[in-house]
């Protein structure tokens, strides 16, 4: 019924969508337990940056990434020192893009879940002699795992549904970055609405279920307590 | 009923200056990007009183949008075949009219492209080449042709690139992430973006015409100004800008062609 470029997009999409998941809860996690926990004045002015992508439409950050990328944008001329490649038009690329545009899906859920544990634990913790790390793995991470896999689930969502910014960098590229939602966009464009129906039908129940998993399966905390 | 009166004068008063100027909506391809503003903008000059909204965009994406109702009151395609297609379904309140030949070109943001030829794309230092979206852009299809025909398409195709439309490639090109852009001859000759790098025309004959045509929707049938934008489209002033954005006008030979 999907065609081999369908499901090629498909893969590609999900493989996106994995990957930025599992660098964003390596990045996501320090940044939320340090908002969660800092009483610096900074952490207004960190959770504003963090939280921008949530504003800013795609095609601002795709037009900054464009440039920040580009020979001549300070993460072109980094990459270009390491490797000698550019960013845009790759799979790398995208799943940099990603990451700045889940970026807050990420944070907040898990910011917020860090919160609701509270001083308490870790006091106790500390005074059995946890260091801070191990009180971090042994009593927070626990506690705040129902956060990790909301965070998660939206993060792997949210990169699930990215087009702006795809379409803006990505260029376009069978199985490096034409994602489910370009190949949709492509097919609509070319008027082959019966393809462009299929792929899309087949979003739309990954999308609810999900959801789905998001708010059915989710334990409620007050009861665990 | 006297303050009825007076608020019934007041509200016809405040749509007086209205009343007469007529307004339309022009959707344009994107390679109409300059030379559409300027036929505008001269237009207004001689009708003041008379508001021109003018969307760039893909001609595809125009068609599919008018289809389904979009408040287009003049569609100006890159490809003729899209309006025809709207004039069958009984969406034209025109005949279609062919005004002028688009080419295409080989673009650098920063270096000179004139000396260069389909066959230097091969070079190993060009990474990328943006060309429009073959898939439904009239230009990108062209694109395609124009490489398939020279028997350069097997070897340059892993390094193209693919933009929305023909702004989107030459928006590559310009941020230098690619190279080389095949792009619209009428967007290569604005200064803005033929800076210091020049063009290289690519031979008509290696790719099928890309003749334009423009419509006058369903929805204007009863727009006079509608039809005074088309009638002005066929005055000396008008086809003076066409020319010069590099438009072979339909009816003219191509030897103007990329001479502005």
């Amino acid at each position: 019924m999907l065609t081999e470029n369908d499901w090629q997009a498909l893969w590609l999409t999900v493989r996106l969508a994995g990957i930025v998941t599992l660098i964003l809860l390596l990045i996501g996690t320090p940044i939320a337990w340090w908002l969660a926990r800092t009483k610096r004045r900074w952490k207004g002015a960190i959770g504003a940056v963090v939280a921008l992508p949530l504003v800013l439409p795609p095609s601002v950050l795709g037009f900054y990434l464009l440039l920040a990328m580009g020979p001549n944008g300070p993460v072109g001329k980094f990459t270009q020192m390491l490797g000698g490649t550019l960013l845009p038009f790759s799979f790398w690329g995208l799943v940099v893009a990603s990451v700045f545009y889940s970026l807050p899906f990420m944070v907040q859920p898990l910011q917020s879940a860090f919160e609701a544990v509270g001083d308490r634990p870790l006091e106790v913790a500390a005074t059995l002699r946890a260091s801070p790390l191990d009180a971090f793995f042994s009593v927070a991470v626990p506690l705040a795992a129902p956060g990790f896999l909301t965070a998660s689930i939206l993060t792997f969502a949210h990169t699930v549904g990215e087009f702006g910014v795809v379409l803006m960098i990505g260029g376009n590229l069978p199985g490096v970055t034409r994602v489910a939602s370009v190949q949709i966009y492509d097919h609509v464009e070319a008027l082959e609405y019966m393809q462009a129906h299929r792929l899309s039908a087949v979003m739309l129940v990954f999308s609810f279920f999900v959801l789905l998993a998001l708010y059915a399966w989710r334990p409620n905390p007050k009861k665990e307590r | 009923m006297n303050h009825f009166r007076n608020l019934l004068l007041a509200v016809s008063l405040l749509c007086a200056p209205f009343a007469h100027a007529g307004e339309i909506t022009i959707a344009a391809a994107a390679d109409l990007k300059f030379a559409m503003s300027e036929i505008v903008t001269r237009f207004k000059g001689l009708h003041p009183t008379e508001k021109v909204e003018v969307i760039y965009g893909s001609s595809g994406k125009f068609h599919t949008q008018i289809q389904q109702g979009a408040p287009y009151d003049l569609y100006f395609s890159a490809d003729v075949e899209f309006p025809r297609e709207l004039a069958k379904a009984g969406l034209a309140a025109s005949e279609v009219t062919p005004y002028a030949f688009g080419r295409i070109v080989l673009w650098r943001a920063t270096l000179d492209a004139s000396r260069m030829t389909l066959e230097s794309l091969v070079a190993p230092s060009i990474h990328h080449i943006a060309i429009a979206n073959p898939k439904h852009a009239p230009y990108g299809k062209r694109a395609e042709e124009a490489l398939r025909a020279s028997g350069l398409w097997e070897r340059l195709e892993p390094k193209l690139v693919y933009g929305e439309n023909i702004a989107h490639a030459a928006q590559f090109v310009q941020t230098g992430n690619a190279q080389v852009g095949i792009i619209a001859l009428a967007l290569a000759v604005n200064p803005e973006l033929s800076g210091p790098g020049g063009y290289w025309l690519i031979p008509d004959t290696l790719h099928k015409p890309l003749e334009q045509g423009f419509i006058i929707t369903r929805r204007a049938e009863n727009n006079p100004l509608a039809k005074r934008f088309a009638e002005y489209l066929s005055s000396q002033s008008a086809r003076a800008v066409m020319t010069r954005y590099g438009f072979v006008l339909s009816g003219e030979t191509s030897d103007a062609a990329g001479k502005p």
